[in-house]
């Protein structure tokens, strides 16, 4: 009763536990850039202007109703549609790939926002969706034609790696929905069918990133040189690390993409299993406080948007990670909050904001 | 119940509350799904850093630590004095690493500038490139001044995949009148690196191996041990500190039996004839020189011979690039006789015995000339006259068996024990060497069975005989000491050579007609050694390159058509030490050609300054020494082989 009286209201209602948890994550992620440029802040000081810039902004995001959200999603889903066959027609050729819409100000990647915004989409579309419908053929064809359409978008750039997560996003919501049992078991059959022709329809090099992820040590000097440099990061780091600064596999430039998409590797080897055990368990007690806020809302939109929010930022840990340990291809999937640029921060902070909108309004409905 | 209720409750209506209900329950099925791959990624971690830790740390060390290979300092050769014939100096050096190169035209080009290497270096470097195999270094360019290569050491940074060493090269203080002797030094070729199991030493930038001669033979001597550095290097290959390093152990000293000095003597008395000197030391077997002239120089090799120098090498008639000495065969000629001599001796024959020699000896309806009618001779005055008719007649008495028998055991067909690439060594004929040589080819041979006239060829140093001068000279010592002598090119603690099993005065009658040669009434007069005290015998050879066609006698005409000049000698006569041969390659008579080279050769051994003063004389007619000689022949190559104009001349 004491602290309401030293602390202004507005701050001690903030969701602390939420942001203190994404600020230990973001600030262990500022070490190990500040250590992957040699003891520099080349990369860890931009990192944390963003992420102060992020976090004031979802923060802000948090004080909008979830109703806002649900008014909002299908103009932007509609916006970003359209960013995206931008990219397609004018896009800008960065890194063998079209993902970049240069605006002047800013390079936007129009495939990094459809990750949240098919979440909320989706789950738009199911809670104005009659429950009786569920059942019904009608309560498929759009959701599918929502995913499907900026799925095959982004799969051209070609991005593999988002394209899954656009797709896993919008299937998550479409399971929480409650769409039939049979249709996901068989959806995954017909995808264990259907796998090897898709294979046959993959660009050459990301045929040889999937070839290689299945014996990255046929060539570790060529393709499957990352998976096996990331291992030999991890592995040599041992249960405590080679010490703060004393990677050398990231220093040595062994380590391929030591700040961006392998930079649990760089972690690893210098924190060693413990700092791993950090990481994962943070980011599971993320992942555990958004399913809590799922299930404690009462909206059917805020619920289903809730758990699909919190899938997708599971979908990055969860690929970065099996990535980097081998056990996933190299698809370019970054370690949200950890790795170094804006992109992937920019989705997670969007998703969080949401998600802590309507941890607002849960505890609003508690009270009342 | 209907029909239609059925259908009903097989598709119950799905209320809000229950929808909650599933997604509560899915929800939760999700959230554990996450927790589950939570688990499995940490475990998975743990698996990698805990259970295969230790083979993950060796691979990061294998990354980060760099072998570096020092090579060794390859063993001097020196000569029975511990005068130096081949050496180490310090070399500065630049190679490219074809791997860690960026923009290979601009580091070409820079270095180009920096080097000024010459266009077809550049086309060399480029071809190099093209076929180099990841790491193995493209050497740029070696025996740089300190200037250039500094110049390119503080512009490192800018040209990642330039490595400039600083290494040993090796030299020859003696250059081409050691050339055959030792050979030579070079860069592995692919066949060297993989016969050896891909050895990393031999594709370090420097390292050289021994390609020729005594450097290929006693290459497991000279190489040493190498070192190691271990570094700390960058995936690009940029050095970060150095670990540790374990010294290099260099290769072992080789003392040779040569005198440098007589070998460079030899060499260069031989002036512009193409032959062979062969010195031996009588008395141990130690051979003190084997020079072979021309020669090419083995520093060109060690620093990469230029297309021009090898062709100039290839295309001399005189064969700079074959080792007279030990790969020459020619017909002994005359200087066969001592040999056949010997063989009369062992057959009975007695020395005093007189032949009668009209100009000639008649075998049934051939005439088998001799060069002069040098009417009645015995053993001493038919040596010191070269007298054909005399050993036609007596060879026939003794025949061929007893000749052959004694021509292995004085070294001809012979091969010896010493670390050479190869030697030719020739025929010493006997009948079942005919008919074996007639069932094999019927090119030399035209019928199987040993006929006298065989014989009377055999006798006189023609015919099917064939020798290598390195044999003329074992046999020149082995008669001047009595000792089986057997050669020896690196100096060692021997057991002292055990004596022929033959009279000593058979020795002594042969030993006797080879001293009237020279110093009596013989063929050699002219070439008596004017060292007071020091007698030398010996005897001449005139050997026919080809078959006598007219009246022409290979006296005149085509150089490659002339009569060889052959001489073998020893000395001194009271008590032999020495013994050698001089072979002229169409020198056209070896009292003409041989007999000097050989009386200077030994006088140097007696007495260096008078010999030296002969040479001086011969050097200024001759347009200098060996060195300047070769200069100004590739000068004249030039003139009569001029270089392609560039690309865009006109």
């Amino acid at each position: 009763m004491s602290t309401s009286s030293l602390v202004p209201a507005p701050i001690l209602a903030l969701p602390w536990k939420i942001l203190l948890l994404v600020s230990a994550i973001a600030g262990f992620g500022l070490l190990i850039l500040y250590s992957a440029a040699g003891a520099r802040m080349t990369w860890a000081l931009p990192q944390a202007v963003r992420f102060v810039v992020f976090l004031t902004m979802a923060i802000a995001m948090s004080r909008v109703h979830p109703d806002r959200y649900k008014m909002a999603a299908f103009p932007t889903y509609a916006l970003v549609l359209v960013l995206l066959m931008l990219v397609e027609a004018l896009g800008f050729v960065g890194g063998g790939a079209q993902r970049w819409l240069d605006l002047g100000v800013i390079r936007l990647q129009p495939s990094e926002l459809m990750k949240p915004v098919i979440v909320i989409t989706v789950a738009a579309f199911y809670s104005s969706l009659p429950p009786a419908e569920i059942r019904r053929w009608n309560a498929i064809w759009p959701a599918a034609l929502l995913i499907g359409i900026p799925w095959a978008l982004v799969l051209i750039q070609p991005d593999l790696g988002t394209a899954t997560m656009v797709l896993a996003g919008g299937m998550t919501v479409m399971f929480l929905a409650g769409l039939p049992l049979r249709l996901f078991i068989g959806g995954a059959a017909v995808l264990a069918v259907a796998g090897p022709v898709a294979f046959s329809f993959l660009h050459e090099y990301q045929q040889r990133r999937v070839l290689i992820f299945m014996d990255p040590d046929a060539d570790p000097l060529g393709a499957g040189y990352h998976i096996s440099q990331s291992k030999i990061a991890i592995g040599s780091g041992g249960l405590f690390g080679k010490g703060f600064l004393n990677g050398t596999q990231s220093h040595l430039d062994y380590l391929p993409e030591g700040h961006t998409d392998f930079i649990f590797a760089t972690m690893a080897e210098e924190w060693g299993l413990m700092g791993g055990i950090f990481l994962i368990a943070c980011f599971a007690m993320v992942i555990k406080w958004g399913i809590g806020v799922a299930l404690d809302a009462k909206d059917r939109f805020a619920r289903l948007t809730a758990a699909g929010l919190t899938t997708t930022i599971f979908f990055y840990v969860a690929i970065n990670l099996m990535m980097v340990m081998g056990l996933a291809p190299v698809v370019g999937i970054p370690l949200p909050l950890v790795s170094y640029g804006g992109s992937a921060m920019l989705t997670i902070m969007l998703c969080l904001g949401i998600l802590m909108s309507i941890e607002r309004q849960n505890v609003r409905e508690r009270r009342r | 119940m209907s029909w239609h209720s059925m259908r009903r409750r097989a598709r119950p209506i799905i209320t809000e509350s229950n929808q909650a209900y599933t997604f509560t329950r899915r929800a939760m099925v999700l959230g554990g799904a996450q927790g589950l791959v939570a688990a499995l990624l940490a475990g998975r971690m743990g698996w990698i850093s805990i259970a295969e830790n230790e083979h993950y740390n060796l691979l990061s060390e294998s990354n980060r630590v760099q072998m570096r290979l020092i090579p060794p300092r390859r063993g001097w050769i020196v000569d029975r004095t511990g005068q130096p014939i081949a050496i180490n100096r310090s070399d500065f050096r630049v190679d490219l690493i074809p791997d860690r190169i960026i923009d290979e035209d601009r580091i070409i080009f820079e270095l180009t500038r920096l080097l000024e290497l010459p266009p077809e270096e550049v086309e060399r470097i480029r071809e190099e490139l093209k076929r180099a195999a990841g790491y193995q270094p493209v050497p740029v360019a070696e025996n740089l001044d300190y200037e250039k290569y500094a110049a390119v050491t503080v512009r490192l940074p800018e040209l990642p995949g330039v490595s400039p060493l600083r290494s040993f090269s090796r030299s020859y203080p003696e250059g081409a009148a050691v050339g055959h002797l030792v050979g030579y030094v070079g860069t592995p070729n692919k066949q060297e690196y993989e016969k050896e199991d891909k050895n990393p030493l031999l594709i370090t930038p420097g390292f050289k191996v021994g390609k020729e001669g005594l450097e290929k033979v006693l290459e497991p001597r000279l190489r040493g041990r190498p070192g190691a550095q271990r570094v700390e290097v960058t995936a690009r290959g940029k050095l970060v500190r150095e670990l540790s390093t374990l010294p290099d152990r260099g290769g072992g000293m080789l003392q040779l039996t040569i005198d440098a000095g007589l070998q460079a003597f030899a060499a260069r008395r031989l002036g512009p004839e193409s032959g062979s000197v062969v010195v031996i030391d009588c008395l141990t077997g130690d051979i003190l020189a084997l020079a072979s002239m021309p020669a090419y120089d083995p520093n060109a090799f060690t620093d990469g011979i230029s297309q021009k120098e090898w062709k100039m090498l290839s295309q001399d008639e005189r064969k700079p690039l074959l080792n007279k000495s030990l790969n020459g065969l020619y017909p002994p000629g005359s200087t066969f006789k001592p040999m056949v001599a010997m063989a009369l001796l062992r057959a009975g024959i007695d020395p005093e015995q007189r032949v009668n020699c009209p100009g000639g000896f008649q075998l049934g309806n051939r005439f088998f000339r001799c060069l002069g009618r040098h009417g009645s001779m015995n053993m001493h005055t038919a040596i010191a006259r070269s007298c054909n008719t005399y050993f036609y007649s007596m060879g026939r008495r003794a025949g061929i068996d007893v000749i052959s028998a004694m021509g292995k055991s004085l070294g001809f067909g012979q091969k010896f024990d010493l670390p050479v690439v190869s030697q030719n060594y020739g025929t010493m004929p006997s009948a079942e060497w005919k008919k074996a040589r007639y069932e094999r080819s019927k090119k030399l041979v035209e019928r199987p069975d040993w006929t006298e006239s065989d014989t009377l060829n055999t006798s006189i140093g023609q015919g099917f005989v064939i020798v290598n001068p390195l044999q003329l000279a074992i046999m020149s010592s082995r008669i001047a000491s009595g000792l089986d002598i057997q050669p020896h090119l690196i100096r060692e603690k021997r057991a002292a050579p055990k004596p022929l099993p033959y009279p000593k005065e058979h020795f002594d009658a042969v030993r006797a007609g080879m001293w009237e040669v020279v110093n009596g009434h013989g063929t050699a007069g002219r070439s008596k050694l004017e060292v007071p005290g020091v007698e030398m015998g010996g005897k001449t050879g005139t050997a026919q390159v080809r078959r006598i066609t007219g009246g022409q006698r290979g006296q005149s005409g085509a150089w490659k058509y002339r009569d060889h000049g052959l001489f073998v000698c020893f000395a001194p006569t009271a008590a032999p030490r020495y013994a050698a041969s001089v072979v002229i390659e169409h020198g056209m008579g070896g009292a003409r050609a041989a007999a000097p080279v050989a009386k200077d050769v030994l006088t140097w051994l007696y007495d260096k300054p008078k010999a030296l003063a002969s040479l001086a004389t011969f050097e200024e007619q001759w347009g200098g020494d060996i060195k300047a000689r070769m200069e100004a022949e590739a000068r004249r190559w030039d003139l009569t082989n001029p270089p392609r104009p560039a690309n865009g001349a006109t």
